[in-house]
């Protein structure tokens, strides 16, 4: 009786040891939840969600203190997926922050700009180049579509553009709505 | 020579129809020679896998045959020239001979009938570093001619040994109806071989095998003959079985080497590199004759009266070549390929490109409306059939349910398309289109998704320069203001020293006051007694 509890216990405290070592050893740094939570986010930093940013965002959620369908770029996937991660119930769209659009980038009228470097200094991912009194560009590739450029801009030179459908983006539809077979 | 080679089996295949008989009974044709020039070439400028190559010309420039009118771009990018000399016409959007009915940029040349050359001068590629061979090959425009049109000169690499093994010279030409690289092995074969030793120099390869199923004896005793004349060393002609899809780089490596490539590797970690023999024939013109690729063979073939071969130049439409065959009333569409593999075209007007091998002509009594999909049964015929040992329904099953992950897992992107797990699917399920459709929407998430890591990365950047010019706003503030009580101090210091001298000299006085009692009670007679505190007794 004596021996078995004597190796329950021997058991339980090596066990313990180990356990605690291993948390000191693999220690994550960081919050895992909310870089989990953050990769689902679209990184547009565009802040409808009303957080500064994508990051913190996922900061309140994971603290409990946000919904999850409060990400408009990130659209109703964006929800589903995050449902998923934390086991909560799917929810369309909060309506107050607004809705899902198709993914534009901005593009800068560059006869109109007066170089005011405005939209630079809201860009949250430096996407705008330019200098002070020279005409500015947007580089499509870096742009998220946040639309914070546009407000600023003293002479209304931004607007939004759709990013068309091109040979090299397009997709292949579901075959449900277009069977093309050419097998013989 | 002596055909004695041991041989292996790829997993799977099928023996589908091979229809090839027709097209083959004439020589190519130039099709030149048979038909005035097109009205206008419209010559795509993104023809090849990679970049875009950007336009070298402008509406109203006068061009050359052979010209590059395309400039690679990026390192995965090859080069695109005129088709023919005469006029830009514009540099605009076009139909592209694309499943998506989507147009992209194409130069337009309005012929001038002279069809002249640009000076064309042989490369010096023996006397070459490989680096400058390599870019020759890039700035010549040659790619993968077996349809994958992949930039040739990413290939022609001896890998990181330092020389490959074996090089893989692929004349299997596995999909029904195509006949191209086939008559083109029987009427150039001395080019096709040229080509072949010129690509096992450049890779430095032990062996060339080059692979052609035995239901083209033709062409296999051409290709023979032409060993046996140019006298190249260490190229094998190699009759393999016919089994649909022996021309799969993967199936072919495994036939004539019998090295499984692994799912998600490349035949060069293997010692192995693949071309197809189209590729071979581009490759010794480039390199030999100075001549940029403009043309290739091109198959016509399915319901028309007169299938046949042609060389055709980019640009030129097909319904133009179509013509020349007799194309039966009941036709329907186009497909760009085969019936396995091939693409439907959104119109008849699209340009022959660098990935035409073949034009497939098709009607509702030749490729007939496939019955409805039923449910899958989990009959397994799929699985026996794929070439790359994959489990087809899993793929279908997940593709179908939108799993892509789980999709993936089961290898998806080692599928080839190439259509025999729906050839044999009793069910009549188009597998390959849930393939297809799982694939691209795959590959729009990771680009998506690399977007968004950029994207985060570039704002974590802005945040901690901001921060850190803030840190910096603020300690140059700080720093100013040290200075300016520094400043201040030095200013002030005349002043501040006599103010403290009278200080000090009260101050003395007061001691002094109070350590001598007060001889004669002056002006200020209230002397204060003796501090109390300082007495008090504890
Ligand atoms: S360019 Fe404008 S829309 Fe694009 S990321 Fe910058 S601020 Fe947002
Ligand atoms: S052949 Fe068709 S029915 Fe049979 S397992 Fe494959 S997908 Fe299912
Ligand atoms: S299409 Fe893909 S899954 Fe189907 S048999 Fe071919 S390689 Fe296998």
């Amino acid at each position: 009786m004596i021996a078995a509890i004597l190796v329950m216990a021997l058991g339980a405290v090596v066990l313990g040891a180990a356990l605690g070592y291993a948390s000191i050893k693999f220690k994550v740094e960081g919050d895992p939840l909310v870089e989990k939570i953050d990769a689902i986010l679209p990184q547009t930093q565009c802040g409808q969600c009303g957080f500064p940013g994508c990051k913190p965002y996922a900061e309140a959620i994971a603290k409990g203190e946000a919904d999850i369908n409060c990400c408009p770029p990130g659209g109703e996937e964006g929800i589903r997926k995050l449902a998923d991660l934390l086991g909560r119930e799917f929810k369309p769209l909060s309506e107050e922050h607004g809705v899902e659009k198709p993914k534009s980038v901005a593009f800068i009228d560059e006869n109109t700009c007066i170089g005011c470097t405005l939209c630079m200094q809201a860009c949250p991912v430096d996407a705008i180049v330019g200098a002070a009194k020279q005409m500015h560009t947007i580089v499509p590739k870096l742009c998220t579509g946040c639309e914070l450029c546009l407000e600023p801009c003293p002479v209304d030179c931004i607007t939004m553009v759709p990013i068309p459908e091109t040979v090299a983006n397009w997709k292949w539809k579901y075959p449900t709505f277009a069977i093309k077979k050419v097998t013989a | 020579m002596t055909a004695l080679r041991q041989l292996f089996r790829f997993h799977g295949g099928v023996k589908p129809a091979y229809n090839k008989e027709p097209s083959t009974t004439q020589p190519i044709a130039d099709f030149y020679a048979l038909a005035p020039l097109p009205a206008e070439f419209v010559i795509p400028l993104h023809q090849s896998i990679g970049g875009v190559p950007h336009p070298l010309v402008a509406a109203g420039e006068q061009v050359k045959k052979g010209q590059l009118i395309g400039a690679p771009d990026g390192y995965v990018s090859s080069a695109v020239h005129a088709a023919t000399s005469g006029t830009v016409k514009a540099v605009e959007m076009r139909l592209m001979p694309h499943t998506s009915g989507l147009s992209a940029l194409c130069v337009v040349i309005a012929p001038d009938g002279k069809d002249e050359w640009i000076e064309r001068q042989p490369v010096p590629w023996r006397a070459m570093a490989p680096d400058e061979v390599r870019d020759a090959l890039r700035d010549a425009g040659v790619v993968g001619l077996g349809g994958a049109v992949f930039p040739t000169y990413l290939k022609v690499n001896p890998g990181k040994k330092g020389k490959l093994d074996t090089l893989v010279i692929n004349g299997a030409e596995c999909e029904p109806f195509i006949t191209c690289d086939d008559m083109q092995m029987r009427e150039q074969a001395e080019k096709v071989v040229r080509g072949a030793a010129i690509l096992r120099d450049l890779t430095q390869a032990g062996q060339v095998l080059i692979g052609i199923e035995d239901n083209k004896p033709e062409a296999i005793a051409a290709m023979q003959a032409a060993v046996t004349q140019t006298g190249e060393a260490k190229i094998e002609i190699v009759p393999v079985p016919t089994r649909y899809p022996a021309g799969g780089a993967k199936q072919l490596i495994r036939v004539l080497t019998g090295i499984e490539v692994p799912h998600g590797k490349r035949s060069t970690d293997y010692g192995v590199q693949c071309f197809n023999t189209g590729t071979a024939c581009a490759t010794y013109e480039a390199l030999e004759l100075g001549q940029p690729l403009i043309s290739r063979v091109v198959t016509v073939a399915g319901n028309v009266l007169r299938p046949r071969n042609f060389v055709v130049r980019f640009g030129t439409p097909m319904k133009d070549v179509v013509a020349l065959c007799g194309p039966k009333p009941d036709s329907d569409r186009l497909i760009m390929g085969g019936p396995m593999m091939g693409f439907a075209m959104p119109a008849d007007t699209v340009p022959v490109v660098k990935a035409t091998n073949c034009i497939l002509v098709g009607s509702k009594a030749l490729f007939p409306p496939p019955p409805p999909e039923m449910p899958c049964i989990r009959c397994g015929e799929c699985a026996k059939v794929c070439p790359s040992d994959l489990a087809p329904f899993e793929m279908y099953w997940f593709s179908r349910a939108k799993l892509f992950g789980k999709a993936q897992e089961y290898h998806l992107f080692d599928c080839i398309e190439c259509g025999c797990c729906a050839y044999v699917c009793p069910s009549r399920i188009p597998l390959v289109d849930y393939y297809r459709f799982a694939k691209s929407e795959i590959w729009a998430r990771e680009q998506e998704k690399s977007a968004a890591d950029e994207a985060r990365e570039r704002y974590e950047f802005r945040m901690l320069r901001e921060e850190r010019e803030k840190q910096e706003k603020a300690a140059k503030l700080a720093a100013k203001a040290a200075e300016t009580k520094a400043k201040l101090a030095a200013a002030a210091t005349p002043e501040d020293a006599a103010k403290k001298a009278l200080i000090a000299a009260a101050m003395e006085r007061a001691q002094q006051a109070t350590q001598n009692p007060p001889a004669p009670p002056a002006d200020n007679a209230e002397a204060p007694p003796a501090p109390p505190a300082q007495q008090t007794p504890s």
